[in-house]
């Protein structure tokens, strides 16, 4: 059960309230009819599964309704930063290093 | 006669007799007791037999750690199985039976197995049961019949259960000595403390102990500190109470169980609460578990943990026997030899693995007159169901090697004690890998990825100063962690009578006269039966990697988890891989410490109320008319109102013909709306829906589709333009939810720059669907102020009006091919309105229908349901509603450069089309598969599969949709359905429109 802090109400809320709305950061083609087979297909299914640091969506379903994209740790599940759609995290590079070695596969 | 009971003393009271049966036979204990403590008080030596070989066994220990007294408590809704008597609390009229052993504990047909043990091999069920496969499940029928678990109730559960959802500062983990002073130091700053244990008192070690604090009983000293939490407001106090996972950002799950120990009734109130807290910080303080010796035969009945044996004594004053041998590889067990001396019985001999063992309690035993072998170790046990003798042998100064004669000493009773195992498991949860300590003999946690400590034993610290010392600075750390008090310790441990000890000797197996493939069975893991043996040959067999000799051998797979056997199960498996511990590692223990009951996870969230249950404002009036009903999603739909004697089938015939025949009614209000606004509203629209808007006027409705970014259809319905820049979309019952969250992504994600609103509207409208020929007659009645005639009001327009009085929206939409008005009304003048109309109606018998005939009439018009005719991967060519998809729209529309990939382009996708059988009154089964030739050989090859199907009675013969390959060119051909009864229905394809293709019945 993750906190996750909410970027539009300012508050650290349960899991509970929020659903889940895939990896963020995708950019849909400007132009998709002039996109390739390719481009296309990259944008629509090709998605990073990281281990370790994953930059994701997450609405506020049960609150404010708004999507904000969170940056968090697939492996140990730490939640680092949460910020607003249109924005870029604070200091990207830093969340580099907390990526662990711990919590191998299991 | 509890024969082994002594006539005081303990925490147990003596005037307070309880009655219980094991087994079927009739026991006396008392208040105070455990299960085990009072089978060991009345002389129950077999409580269980083993697993695999079928082996008697006695009780253990006296915690969460036994592995053998597993028991079955009480009968039909509210038994439990799988519970360690160590840790139920009796109560009067106890019923408890051994979960194994058939046909009883005393005579196993399963010991038959034990002699034939040389063949069952770990990995023998692999090894035997892999061919051939499809016979597995009749092996495991049998093999989990004589494995011989609990079982699990087959009524419904009636007692109750609850939830708390909590938050504190410091959540101390276990109320013995380190746990209380950690929890009084943190109470003291002024966070908000909860202290939990899973004994029915707090104390701990010291509940069992004999020892002394601050030169009082250690008794007296706990009944201090205990009372001095009380006195704290700020302290939660939850006995009973076992924390049995600790998760994602310290997030801890405790079970309480409120009510177990008065025994089992329906009326005792919440039986068990599940406490979910989220602490800021957490102090693991959860001690530590004796570990057993390894020797051949140590699991005959009569052999415990040394600890066990003292807590019994000491705690229930009970002596479960008479001639004790202790045998230990460390001076801390001398205690219960010192304890068992003063009580009264014989101490035949203690045994030490260690060469020149000295330290305080030694001389205590010396002046005792105790008899001491140094040096020594216990190789064999003696007996079947009782412990007759133990056979003793000088060993080696490592331990490894026999080096001298043996002897046998005549007891009833071998206490053993191999050291102790830190108990991690929680902070193992939290996924720090725990550590290998030399010096403590054991692992102990790994650093803190959570905000957590450990104290105490549970990160292998000993003595019960150093342990005081240790807990109350991990409360102070903790509390200012958490933001209270300064972490200075205003305390100093006081002075526990505490002994000097000679460090204990690592000894994980004790050698035997025989090698160890050959000598008699030493147990590792008595519930799964694993042998040192059995390691050993996992280890020649080629298993390297601890987790897999786990699965191979079952190592620790029991429901104990291995709290007894792990330790000495990798020290056996990392001598035979040459390594050592450290470079073994360990497995990881994961939730629950101990088995929860399901009934404490569902809590209140079961029955009615699994799923909030989602009523229309006319639920009562479908009620009151007999309606059958239908969950949609979580909605209530009434499904079909059956007049007295009427089968489905009836009244849903009956209910079709009035509709195409005069008028009916449907309830529609559950169809999800979402009020749309904003000067970008149009084009919002025009961007997620298939079809075009920017030129939909007011007072019009149009149909549309809505799709995936991969061009498959995910829902669909009218949207009507209630005036410029205002607009109200209509989903799916199912859909609502989904579809919000969707355009609100599109919206806060790719097209912010859009000004427009959404709001969900379904709960604010009340829908009466008026449908049928004479449905203008109706409405006529009870409707002035709007022109309902043809002219006027045309199909797909919609009118503001007054209805019954009652401010109205009135759509002509149709989802059954008739002429339509859905009268739409506030939500709380919904029955009044439903009411007027079929009061207006009763002249041309207006006929309220439900589900099952909405969903017959638009299946004769070939109008799709959207997830039962789609499936996530059907385009609107698929389902020939190309008209749909706007071909001149300037935005590229979501999925329309989806719709362009190769694959959707494809000939032989699966396309709608109707079937026709042959038979006109068989009715196929939704779901059944379609092919070219029913005689082919297995596996055949698919066409498609029926996706409604239905008897109309209109029409007078049965119809379905399905889906074929390349259908909309294979109108004519004649396919098959072979069924699951043997049977074939031949079926003719045909267009997916049965009635009505032209669309004139609806633009009346």
């Amino acid at each position: 059960m993750l906190q996750i802090y909410c970027p539009y109400c300012k508050q650290t809320r349960e899991e509970e309230e929020f659903s889940y709305a895939g990896e963020a950061h995708i950019k849909r083609p400007s132009d998709p009819q002039a996109a390739s087979d390719k481009e296309w297909g990259d944008y629509l299914f090709f998605r990073k599964n990281p281990r370790g640091i994953h930059h994701e969506m997450w609405q506020h379903s049960a609150g404010c309704r708004r999507y904000f994209n969170v940056i968090r740790n697939t492996v140990t599940y730490e939640v680092l930063e949460s910020y607003p759609m249109g924005t870029s995290p604070s200091e990207q590079p830093a969340h580099a290093a907390t990526i662990s070695t711990a919590g191998e596969l299991q | 006669m509890q024969i082994n009971r002594l006539a005081s003393g303990g925490r147990v009271n003596h005037a307070k007799p309880l009655n219980f049966s094991f087994n079927g036979k009739r026991y006396q204990g008392l208040e105070g007791d455990t299960l085990a403590s009072a089978l060991l008080a009345n002389g129950v030596n077999v409580v269980g037999r083993s697993f695999k070989y079928g082996r008697p066994r006695g009780i253990v220990g006296h915690g969460a750690e036994e592995p053998n007294a597993i028991v079955q408590l009480g009968s039909g809704a509210q038994t439990i199985p799988n519970l360690r008597a160590t840790q139920v609390e009796l109560y009067e009229g106890l019923e408890a039976r051994s979960v194994s052993g058939w046909p009883s504990v005393d005579y196993d047909l399963m010991s038959v197995m034990g002699v034939f043990k040389r063949m069952l091999p770990p990995g023998f069920y692999y090894k035997t049961f892999m061919r051939p496969q499809k016979l597995w499940m009749t092996y495991e029928h049998f093999i989990r019949k004589a494995a011989g678990l609990g079982s699990a109730p087959v009524e419904a559960d009636v007692d109750s259960y609850d939830r708390l959802n909590q938050h504190c500062d410091v959540l101390v983990v276990g109320a013995g000595p380190a746990g209380l002073v950690a929890a009084r130091e943190a109470a003291r700053s002024g966070a908000r403390v909860i202290i939990a244990d899973e004994q029915s008192e707090f104390g701990g070690s010291l509940l069992g102990a004999s020892s002394h604090v601050d030169q009082q009983p250690a008794a007296d000293w706990l009944a201090q500190i205990v009372q001095e939490l009380n006195e704290f407001a700020n302290v939660q106090r939850l006995p009973r109470s076992t924390v049995f996972g600790y998760y994602d950002h310290n997030f801890l799950a405790i079970v309480e169980r409120r009510t177990d120990h008065l025994g089992i009734s329906a009326e005792s109130g919440t039986r068990q609460r599940l406490h979910r807290v989220r602490a800021r910080q957490v102090v693991l303080a959860t001690g530590a578990i004796e570990r057993p010796l390894v020797f051949a035969h140590n699991d005959v009945p009569g052999v415990m943990l040394a600890s066990s044996v003292a807590t019994y004594v000491n705690r229930y004053a009970v002596l479960p026997g008479n001639k004790l041998l202790l045998f230990t590889s460390n001076d801390d067990a001398y205690q219960t030899a010192i304890n068992w001396h003063k009580a009264g019985r014989e101490v035949v001999a203690v045994v030490d693995s260690r060469m020149a063992p000295g330290g305080d309690l030694n001389q205590i035993m010396a002046d005792l007159n105790i008899q001491l072998y140094c040096g020594h170790g216990v190789i064999e046990v003696v007996g079947k169901k009782r412990v007759k003798a133990a056979v003793i042998a000088p060993l080696s100064v490592d331990g490894s090697s026999i080096i001298g004669q043996t002897l046998r000493l005549d007891c009833d009773l071998v206490a053993c004690s191999g050291g102790w195992s830190p108990v991690i498991h929680l902070s193992s949860h939290t996924g720090t890998r725990p550590q290998w300590s030399d010096q403590v003999v054991g692992f102990v946690p790994g650093e803190s990825v959570q905000q957590e400590r450990s104290a105490g034993a549970a990160r292998g610290t000993y003595g019960l100063t150093r342990c005081l010392e240790e807990g109350a600075a991990a409360g102070a750390k903790a509390a200012l962690a958490a933001g209270f008090g300064d972490g200075v310790v205003e305390f100093t441990a006081p002075g526990a009578d505490e002994a000097s000890q000679e460090p204990q000797q690592p000894l994980f197996l004790v050698p035997h006269s025989k090698p160890t493939s050959r000598a008699p069975s030493q147990f590792v893991d008595f519930q799964l039966d694993v042998t040192a043996a059995g390691i050993e040959l996992a280890a020649r067999e080629g298993y390297e990697s601890v987790e897999h000799v786990k699965r191979y051998t079952a190592l620790g797979f029991g429901t104990d988890q291995g709290k007894l056997g792990n330790i000495n199960g990798l020290a056996i498996l990392s001598k035979a891989l040459g390594q050592t511990i450290a470079e073994t590692g360990t497995t990881i223990f994961r939730p629950s410490y101990t088995p929860t009951t399901f009934g404490a996870i569902a809590g209140r969230d079961v029955q009615s109320l699994f799923d909030p249950e989602r009523y229309t404002s006319m639920h009562r009036w479908h009620e009151q008319q007999g309606a059958h009903w239908e969950d949609v999603g979580q909605w209530k739909r009434p499904w079909y109102f059956p007049k007295p004697g009427e089968s489905m089938h009836e009244a849903v015939n009956r209910e079709c013909l009035a509709v195409r025949n005069s008028v009916g009614m449907l309830d529609a209000s559950t169809l999800g709306k979402i009020d749309i606004q904003g000067s970008d509203a149009a084009e919002f629209l025009n961007r997620v829906y298939t079809n075009g808007y920017l030129k939909l006027a007011a007072g019009k409705c149009r149909y549309g589709l809505m799709l995936k970014e991969d061009g498959m259809v995910f829902d669909d319905g009218v949207t009507a333009c209630l005036a410029e820049n205002h607009y109200l979309m209509f989903t799916t019952t199912g859909g609502a939810a989904g579809v919000l969250s969707w355009l609100e992504l599109w919206h806060q994600t790719e097209w912010p720059e859009l000004n427009v609103f959404f709001t969900s509207a379904t709960d604010h409208w009340a829908t009466a669907t008026i449908t049928g020929p004479n449905a203008r007659k109706v409405l006529e009645k009870v409707c002035d102020d709007i022109d309902l005639s043809a002219d006027a009001f045309k199909f797909m327009d919609w009118r503001d009006g007054t209805v019954a009085d009652v401010a109205a929206r009135v759509f002509r939409i149709s989802f059954t091919g008739e002429l339509t008005f859905e009268v739409n009304v506030p939500a709380h003048h919904g029955r009044h309105v439903w009411e007027k109309l079929y009061e207006a109606g009763q002249e041309f018998d207006i006929t309220p229908y439900g589900t099952e005939t909405m969903h017959v009439l638009r299946a004769e018009k070939g109008f799709i349901i959207v997830g039962q005719d789609t499936d996530g991967s059907m385009t609107p060519q698929d389902l020939n509603m190309g008209w749909v998809v706007g071909k001149n729209k300037d935005f590229s529309f979501i999925g329309h450069r989806g719709l362009n990939r190769e694959d959707c382009q494809r000939e032989d996708r699966k396309q709608l089309v109707g079937l026709k059988t042959l038979d006109p009154k068989t009715v196929l089964p939704e779901g059944a598969q379609i092919v070219v030739d029913p005689s082919q050989p297995l596996p055949m090859a698919m066409q498609g599969h029926v996706t409604s199907s239905y008897y109309s009675a209109h029409l007078g013969h049965s119809i379905a949709l399905a889906v074929v390959k390349g259908g909309h060119k294979r109108i004519g051909e004649t396919i098959h359905c072979p069924l699951a009864d043997g049977r074939s229905v031949p079926a003719e394809i045909v267009s997916s429109v049965f009635y009505d293709p032209q669309g004139d019945r609806q633009n009346v």
